[in-house]
């Protein structure tokens, strides 16, 4: 497999009043096409502001980050928020969907970005949402739908674009544990079944051992990547 | 496509919660109601005005209002080349039960005044009646339905410029010849009232408040006034002459100061209702920081989340702006019939719902602004974060 994700050197500081507070120092990592990677370490080590800069709704200080051979530390802002839509799908641990659009809307959100026509938006959406389980519920709003339901539905969003790269950050945190195997086992069809270069921020080890290989980081640092065989 | 989904979005996004939305609907309406007719108050007084005929011409003391001018000046008046007939008018300022009964009243020429005044229908009969009778009055249709008059009805008057107490006999009724003409006047006569006094006060015999002069031509008003005031000049009673709706103009001129607090108010009602908008606005968009990033982190521009917020502040108030703007209608409506006695006319004129819809317009924009220029510029990791 051909390098997806190529970090080298990579630095964030950010500052607090006129503090520079260094998160990530030197970071050096090489992520596949086709990888399910979980970063894991312990509060304040840096995994989501490294998740951040991967997704990248976020800048590196220092240091490349090319993705797919595109330096987006380089991309301006609104040429970033294009490569966003059409390369990276987003998977947050509160689901994050606009309560005022229900699960078919919801889904349909990133397809608004692409030019596609009613009809063919219609078909994709169906398609995503049977894929998670959900097509009975595409008329339900987020505030009718049990937490497992709504991530299933920001995963189904997180799809639908067919973007190269899946980031989640901790995608189970908030959900009771038959709903997180529920995500858990749709991530693994993802990346099984479609081939999903998954990036998961996760603090339970339980979710982590569903990833190819783990990357530990502690106070910015990377401190191992040990290949792990999933399941 | 995306600009009718903003459109969508930012109504669905409007009814979040409902009673804010309410609230703040109903405070636009209100505010925009109180602006509409604030601005046809000040208008209905510049109407009463500019009802006033171009065609007549009001001669009066060059040295105030207050002063008069020897009644003789009408015949020197009437020879002016161009002027067609002349009449002549006083302020008669009597009380009616007590100071609350208001309503104008003229000692006029009654041989001549009605000539000039087309516009005042008087039945030939009753204005023969009253012509005969030095003690006849002739009153608007409105005193009648107001006091319950009818012919032959006695009205005592307690004066204040003329003293001691009259009593005057309803001899006819005037109706306006359309609906702008002030029904709410008490016509009597110059003679009467003259007769008492050279008997009372001698000196003030024989004067005129003002003349009303009629003319062949309305654009030879100011040749004609030019020409009265000359004929006057260097005399102990100079003259001053206008039109009509000129006269009417610097009455008003008067309460410019009353007009001008009036139309101020209309226009702070509209910013106070500015401020509780954008308040209303930002909490809205500080609740929704982590939609706003969310959508950002998904592809969506920054430009989008502005125009979201733009959207749903735009329809907010133009619901209420619309809502405001269809109540004026029936309020102005229910203002007019409460308060008949001050205004001739008060209609709500297109240019106020222009300016109303401008009004709701501009508050829905600037309640917007800030939050809309805040939300499109905050991180996304740090709207990820927010706390809603």
């Amino acid at each position: 497999m051909s390098a997806l994700i190529s970090i080298r050197a990579l630095s964030k500081t950010y500052r607090r009043g006129n503090q520079p507070v260094p998160v990530l120092l030197g970071i050096d990592l090489e992520i596949d096409a086709g990888d399910y990677v979980a970063l894991m370490g312990p509060s304040g080590s840096g995994k989501s502001t490294l998740l951040n800069l991967i997704a990248g709704i976020d800048k590196p200080s220092s240091g490349s980050l090319l993705i797919g051979g595109v330096d987006i530390a380089a991309l301006p802002e609104n040429d970033l928020a294009g490569w966003r839509a059409a390369h990276v799908g987003f998977i947050f641990q509160f689901y994050n969907l606009m309560p005022v659009l229900n699960a078919f809307e919801n889904v349909e959100l990133p397809l608004l970005l692409t030019g596609l026509g009613k009809a063919e938006r219609r078909e994709h959406v169906e398609t995503a949402l049977a894929m998670v389980g959900l097509a009975e519920r595409m008329d339900h709003y987020p505030n009718e739908l049990s937490g497992g339901q709504q991530q299933r539905v920001a995963i189904a969003r997180a799809l639908i674009t067919d973007p190269t790269l899946i980031v989640a950050d901790e995608p189970t945190g908030d959900l009771d544990r038959q709903s997180a195997d529920d995500v858990l086992k749709l991530l693994d069809r993802l990346n099984r079944e479609l081939g999903k270069t998954i990036v998961m921020v996760t603090h339970d080890p339980k979710c982590a051992a569903r990833a190819r290989r783990l990357v530990h980081l502690e106070k910015g640092v990377l401190l191992d990547h040990a290949d792990a065989e999933a399941h | 496509m995306l600009a009718a989904y903003i459109v969508r979005l930012a109504r669905k996004n409007m009814w979040r919660h409902r009673l804010r939305t309410g609230l703040t609907m109903a405070g636009i309406a209100v505010a925009i109601v109180s602006f509409g007719l604030l601005r046809t108050v000040v208008d209905s007084w510049y109407a009463g005005a500019e009802l006033g005929s171009s065609a007549r011409l009001i001669t009066r003391n060059e040295a105030s209002l207050s002063f008069s001018l020897p009644v003789t000046y009408a015949a020197r008046i009437r020879r002016v080349p161009g002027v067609r007939g002349v009449t002549w008018v006083n302020w008669f300022g009597g009380i009616y039960v007590d100071d609350k009964h208001f309503f104008p009243q003229y000692a006029v020429d009654a041989g001549s005044y009605f000539d000039l005044y087309p516009e005042f229908v008087v039945p030939p009969a009753q204005l023969s009646a009253f012509q005969h009778d030095r003690r006849g009055v002739i009153v608007g249709r409105k005193l009648v339905r107001k006091y319950g008059w009818k012919i032959g009805d006695q009205v005592p008057l307690k004066g204040t410029i003329y003293p001691g107490t009259w009593s005057f006999t309803i001899r006819g009724i005037y109706g306006g010849a359309d609906a702008k003409v002030d029904e709410g006047q008490f016509i009597l006569h110059w003679d009467y009232v003259n007769e008492a006094l050279k008997r009372a006060l001698p000196s003030l015999a024989d004067r005129a408040g003002v003349f009303v002069v009629d003319i062949d031509h309305p654009a030879q008003a100011a040749a004609i006034s030019a020409a009265i005031d000359s004929g006057f000049a260097n005399s102990l009673a100079e003259t001053r002459t206008e039109t009509q709706k000129a006269f009417q103009l610097g009455f008003i001129a008067m309460v410019d100061t009353i007009l001008l607090a009036i139309q101020t108010v209309a226009y702070v009602v509209v910013l106070i209702m500015m401020a509780v908008m954008a308040n209303t606005m930002a909490m809205s968009a500080r609740e929704r920081m982590r939609e706003y990033a969310t959508l950002k982190a998904l592809g969506f521009r920054d430009s989008f989340v502005s125009l979201l917020i733009i959207g749903e502040s735009l329809s907010l108030s133009l619901a209420g702006g619309a809502l405001g703007i269809a109540l004026t209608f029936p309020l102005a409506d229910a203002f007019f019939k409460a308060t008949r006695d001050l205004f001739l006319v008060f209609e709500v004129r297109p240019l106020t719902i222009v300016l109303q819809l401008v009004s709701a317009l501009l508050i829905g924009l600037c309640a917007a602004l800030a939050p809309a220029w805040s939300s499109a510029r905050v991180r996304i990791v740090d709207g990820l974060r927010a706390v809603t």
